[in-house]
């Protein structure tokens, strides 16, 4: 993780404007744009209710895209992970020193969309604080995804299908820009299994309160989902690491 | 129970159908260079890695520095320097950030890293170049940051993989006498390379490697000696010659090799008793240069000239 940890000293500028950008044109083209059509959702404001939702997107592109293109890239292009496994690391000390520091990143960039919606009129509040710390277990389990997917694409341009057949519908159907309450029952269990949603929920309830017991539920999938990809992602580059 | 370094016995590597090591059996005596001679293919390579643990064998046992493998292989890691075949530096970043990071994963203690950095750019002459991107480093420049890499913590092995393939023979020369050192100064060498005379300079004993096991060991002159003798003779002539002289020697059953435009016939010394002994050779060969024999004869007696 120092490794990473140099190396972002020099690309920080780039991943911050690309993480902060992003979801600020989200909401504002959400916000602004339906926001003038929509003005509550389930009681909601609706700029409040898309910069809360955005927060999982922000931290979602934080963490899955990252976990796939860095781990491709320094595996296969640079050889990097070749180069460290000769050192007394291990593989499993690897990949969890990698999705940490990109977690701990996500978290971090999940503040943005808040920020930005606080300039928009949502209003600031104690439970913002525990946004970084939801960000960080969606960003846990979503870069050990981006590992597990890295591990078993065949060539970098193997993520285009994961991108769009994968990421995308995940975060439109997150109830990030709209309820799900809305989908036919099929749709809505299969939205219900993404844990995204699940991360739009618990920092919605954080933020704009109040928190209840269905947000343990909210909690306990993203910490199932990021200790199962984790494991999971460790098996699968494992295997690929070590002949 | 040995004071190997590396200890392999019948070790076996399978990648589906092609088995790259086949019931290898090595031992490489502490404090000298080993050199792992091969062609391609041979599986040098994998040899490497299954001394890493970064390849997992499916039969045999391994032991280095007297941790058995892959069960200690952190300890192994941890007191032995691995220079790789393939460039796998950081290029985005500088020569001192890239020892730091290596210094921290061997587990140099913090407060002494930036001598274990300093060791280590002095080594690899780069001092001067501490602070520049890899990127901007010259070929031979990444392979020195390479080799200091590997050293960084001071290892009491270092395993070379290739360490000087594609480099040209000043940055070579320059390789060559940095492993002299660090066999002088102690360090045991396993040195991988199909660089025949690189094998003849540095090692103090080589392994010749064919289809993933070990069919010739020694020192190089014992290993010239014994299977290409003192002299060869090297007959030149147009290819309709040379395929007659080719038949000829196989008829005698002379130990011979085409040498690109001649024919090398080794155990040249015992051709000129012969020739006392009454044969014309003179009739049949016409004449040719007689030079000393080198491991190169030896190898290509050895692993034959065919290539796959």
């Amino acid at each position: 993780m120092s490794r990473d940890i140099v190396i972002f000293g020099r690309y920080w500028p780039s991943t911050t404007f690309s993480s902060i950008v992003q979801p600020t044109i989200y909401l504002l083209a959400f916000g602004l744009g339906i926001g003038s059509l929509v003005s509550h959702v389930n009681h909601v404001d609706y700029v409040q209710y898309v910069a809360t939702g955005v927060v999982a997107t922000a931290v979602l592109f934080a963490s899955a895209f990252p976990g796939m293109f860095n781990t491709f890239v320094r595996w296969q292009f640079q050889r990097t992970y070749d180069a460290m496994l000769a050192t007394p690391l291990d593989v499993e000390e690897l990949i969890t020193a990698e999705t940490l520091w990109i977690s701990l990143r996500a978290g971090v960039y999940g503040m943005a969309p808040l920020l930005v919606g606080i300039a928009f009129g949502l209003s600031p509040s104690w439970g913002m604080l525990l946004v970084p710390f939801i960000g960080f277990i969606t960003g846990f389990g979503f870069a050990s995804f981006g590992v597990v997917i890295a591990a078993v694409a065949k060539t970098i341009d193997n993520f285009n299908y994961v991108t769009s057949a994968v990421l995308t519908p995940m975060f439109l159907v997150a109830g990030t820009f709209f309820p799900i309450s809305t989908f036919p029952p099929l749709l809505h269990l299969i939205a219900e299994l993404n844990p995204l949603y699940h991360c739009v929920q618990l920092v919605r309830d954080a933020v704009l309160g109040p928190l209840g017991v269905a947000d343990i539920g909210h909690l306990a999938v993203l910490l199932g989902w990021a200790l199962l990809m984790w494991r999971l992602a460790i098996v699968l580059l494992g295997r690929r690491l070590i002949d | 129970m040995t004071d190997s370094a590396i200890s392999l016995r019948g070790a076996v590597k399978r990648f589906g159908d092609i088995t790259a090591v086949d019931g290898l059996d090595l031992e490489v005596p502490t404090g000298i260079c080993f050199g792992l001679l091969g062609p391609n293919g041979a599986g040098k390579s994998t040899t490497m890695r299954l001394l890493t643990a970064q390849a997992l064998a499916d039969a045999g046992e391994i032991e280095v520095l007297g941790h058995s493998l892959p069960g200690e292989s952190k300890q192994a890691r941890m007191a032995m320097g691995v220079v790789p075949q393939l460039d796998n530096l950081d290029v985005e970043l500088t020569c001192r950030q890239i020892l730091t990071v290596f210094a921290r994963l061997y587990r140099v203690p913090s407060a002494g890293r930036p001598a274990a950095v300093q060791r280590a750019l002095e080594i690899a002459n780069l001092v001067p170049r501490a602070d520049t991107i890899v990127r901007e480093l010259s070929g031979g420049m990444r392979r020195r940051l390479l080799v200091a890499r590997g050293l960084i913590h001071n290892p009491r092995l270092v395993l070379l993989d290739e360490p000087t393939v594609g480099l040209d023979p000043q940055v070579r020369q320059e390789l060559w006498s940095l492993i002299d050192t660090l066999r002088s100064s102690g360090v045991t060498v396993l040195m991988s390379t199909h660089y025949i005379e690189e094998a003849e300079r540095l090692a103090d004993i080589v392994a010749v490697m064919s289809f993933g096991r070990v069919i010739a060991q020694g020192s190089p002159a014992e290993l010239v000696l014994a299977h290409a003798g003192r002299e060869v003779l090297e007959v030149y002539g147009p290819p309709p010659e040379l395929a007659r002289i080719d038949e000829l020697a196989t008829e005698r059953g002379w130990s011979h090799r085409r040498s690109g435009p001649a024919v090398a016939i080794l155990h040249a010394e015992s051709l000129n008793g012969e020739a006392r002994n009454g044969e014309s050779l003179t009739d049949e060969l016409p004449s040719g240069v007689t030079r000393p024999a080198n491991l190169e004869d030896a190898f290509v007696a050895l692993t034959g000239e065919l290539i796959e």
